[in-house]
């Protein structure tokens, strides 16, 4: 009932109508779940210090000018016997400064897995839309490819697509394209649970009145998916989209571990793990531990803030 | 005197066959389903034609092809002379589509809970690209609500309250026709009588014709002129309201005023009415009423009746009288 007395805004933007109606419903149940609100202290912290990376990381992973190979393997804490630098999570084989590297690190992640996850939302709710509205042959071509893509594990479909599109990129632009390569593989390997999501959805809300009323009014049915069905189907595609993006995050460092994603150059936490594993039997545990680390807390955060508010958002469940 | 709106010889029939492949495996032949057969009537000006029957009857299916929501299969609707089916001319399309509204069943489905009813109200014109200044406002009054009720969201009210937001949109566009379909079915008593004198009170004033879908006969002999009875799809009856009233023709009128409760005579015992409504997939041959029919004849079994005038009634049946 809060947004009864909020003040009316003319211009209509439904994902703030949304946020709107649902605040003090959502505000009132993450009160009340301290996981939910521990997983929210987490991401943001973790956020805020890869977006301030720059600001934050004692040095620049990126810059080889201040790398110092002499620095290479040293302990987390404490001092080098050569230089006498400390460093608080220790260094890599270049001497790179674990906790920096991380920092820019989960940079790479965190975009990698908003912008995948954005464009398999944009994919699968424009197509889950048209095949719930329009249904016929429409919905059974889409629905079956979906089908199909769902046989095979998504990690599979996104390093087809990785190396698909790695084949077709010029040799010299494959360490530049390779972030964007990553985003499209893994949007594309992930688009089809919210065209499923949006489509049973689209199928409910269709068969309402309201829709009927504005079909009567003389509505196209282009209108009426993005002004009636498409508010109405966005919550179940928000959860989905939380969950999904730690999945999308994980994807990555998968992809990047397996040596198919984020080049050496700009390493995200994949490709980090990748590096730290070579030295775990050598005794530089501190390589991967961090980088893993925090790739869990990242992942799992995210997630238990997705459970989180896909409970808070269907009533039912409760 | 030609009709507003007139109907002939409305014909609707759904494919409701499992998926191809389905048939195919299962050797199952294509299952149509009739839901209108074959129905002509006219509506006046200024009227109200009340459209009555069971569930699976067809008259939802009437009012939505009359409206344009559904296609139909053969036959014509005629508003103002303009079939909405096959008009090619687009701009005669939008002002008959401009003139005829609806109101429907659910009004908790009927509203957009996303939307403001501001907005909600204003769709009909706004959709267009006309001038919505003060519109909802306007029409909220009209309706019996509150100007400051416009910038609410449609939770915020009650069943009745909706009900009259419906109506509010269908009014709108300034249209002349109203298609209610059980506009009342969802509220409770003392809720209905307000929203139906409204509604009476509106048609006064603005000169509206409807046609008015119910199962109800109480409400129906409240608000109707005219009645039209629909047996599986087909008009049975079709009379004044107070020729049907004081002299139903067809048995399943009869049968159907026999079930209504009554308040003179509670507690009496009564028949209730035999069978179910029969399968529209594989309707009996002949009457479709015969299964059910006390004075059925052998006539009745094979020869499907056409209407006839008796008296100022129009009935489907060979031995009414």
């Amino acid at each position: 009932m809060a947004e009864t007395d909020m003040p009316s805004d003319a211009p209509i933007r439904p994902p703030s109508r949304i946020k709107r109606a649902w605040e003090s419903d959502l505000a009132w149940s993450f009160r009340h779940t301290p996981v939910a609100m521990i997983s929210a202290f987490v991401v943001t912290l973790l956020v805020l210090a890869a977006l301030l990376a720059p600001l934050i990381a004692p040095h620049n992973p990126f810059d080889p000018a201040t790398l110092n190979l002499m620095n290479g393997f040293t302990p987390p804490g404490e001092a080098n016997a050569f230089t006498g630098d400390s460093f608080l999570m220790g260094t890599d084989d270049q001497g790179r400064d674990v906790f920096s590297t991380i920092l820019y690190g989960m940079r790479i992640s965190l975009f990698v897995g908003f912008s995948a996850v954005l464009l398999a939302l944009v994919i699968g709710v424009v197509l889950g839309l048209l095949a719930g509205y329009l249904g016929g042959w429409t919905e059974t071509i889409i629905m079956r490819v979906a089908d199909v893509q769902l046989t095979f594990p998504a990690i599979l479909v996104a390093m087809l697509i990785f190396g698909i599109a790695k084949g077709i990129t010029p040799p010299e632009y494959r360490d530049q394209m390779a972030i964007w390569v990553l985003i499209l593989a893994i949007g594309l390997s992930d688009w089809v649970q919210f065209a499923r999501v949006v489509r049973g959805a689209t199928l409910v809300e269709k068969s309402r009145e309201y829709v009927q009323a504005a079909r009567l009014i003389g509505r196209s049915p282009f209108s009426i998916m993005i002004r009636h069905i498409l508010p109405n189907v966005l919550n179940p595609v928000l959860v989905i989209a939380t969950i999904s993006l730690a999945l999308a995050i994980i994807a990555e460092a998968t992809l990047s571990f397996l040596g198919v994603g984020a080049p050496p150059t700009k390493p995200s936490l994949g490709t980090l793990i990748r590096i730290g594993q070579e030295f775990m039997f050598s005794g530089e545990w501190w390589i991967l531990f961090f980088p893993a680390l925090t790739l869990l807390a990242l992942a799992l955060s995210i997630n238990l803030l997705g459970d989180w508010l896909r409970d808070a958002l269907n009533p039912k469940l409760r | 005197m030609s009709a507003l709106i007139e109907v002939e010889n409305l014909t609707r029939v759904f494919d409701v066959s499992k998926p191809w492949l389905n048939r195919v495996i299962e050797r199952l032949p294509k299952a149509l389903l009739t839901a209108v057969s074959d129905v002509s009537f006219g509506i006046e000006e200024n009227s109200v034609y009340a459209l009555v029957g069971e569930s699976g009857s067809g008259k939802s299916t009437i009012g939505k092809i009359i409206v344009g929501l559904v296609p139909p299969s053969s036959g014509k609707v005629e508003i103002d002379g303009v079939d909405l089916a096959t008009e090619p001319e687009g701009a005669r399309r939008a002002a008959v589509r401009e003139n005829v509204q609806m109101i429907f069943q659910d009004p908790y489905a009927s509203l957009n809970p996303r939307w403001k009813v501001r907005d909600i109200i204003a769709e009909p014109v706004s959709a267009r690209g006309g001038d919505t200044e003060g519109l909802a406002e306007r029409l909220l009054e009209q309706v019996g609500l509150s100007a400051q009720d416009a910038g609410k969201y449609p939770h915020e009210f009650s069943g009745g309250q909706r009900q009259r937001i419906c109506i509010a949109r269908a009014l709108a566009s300034n249209p002349r026709i109203i298609v209610c379909d059980e506009p009342t079915s969802a509220l409770d008593v003392s809720v209905q009588s307000q929203v139906l004198n409204l509604m009476s009170d509106l048609r006064e004033e603005l000169g509206l014709t409807y046609l008015f879908i119910s199962h109800d006969l109480t409400v129906v002999r409240h608000m109707a002129d005219k009645v039209g009875v629909l047996y599986l799809g087909t008009l049975v009856e079709e009379a004044p309201r107070d020729t049907l009233y004081a002299d139903p023709k067809h048995p399943y009128t009869q049968m159907l005023f026999e079930a209504a409760p009554r308040m003179d005579a509670f507690g009496r015992d009564i028949d209730p009415p035999k069978g179910e409504i029969p399968d529209a997939i594989n309707p009996p041959p002949g009457c479709a009423f015969h299964p059910r029919c006390p004075i059925a004849v052998d006539r009745c079994r094979k020869e499907r009746p056409r209407l006839r005038e008796v008296g100022k009634t129009r009935v489907a049946c060979h031995l009414a009288e």
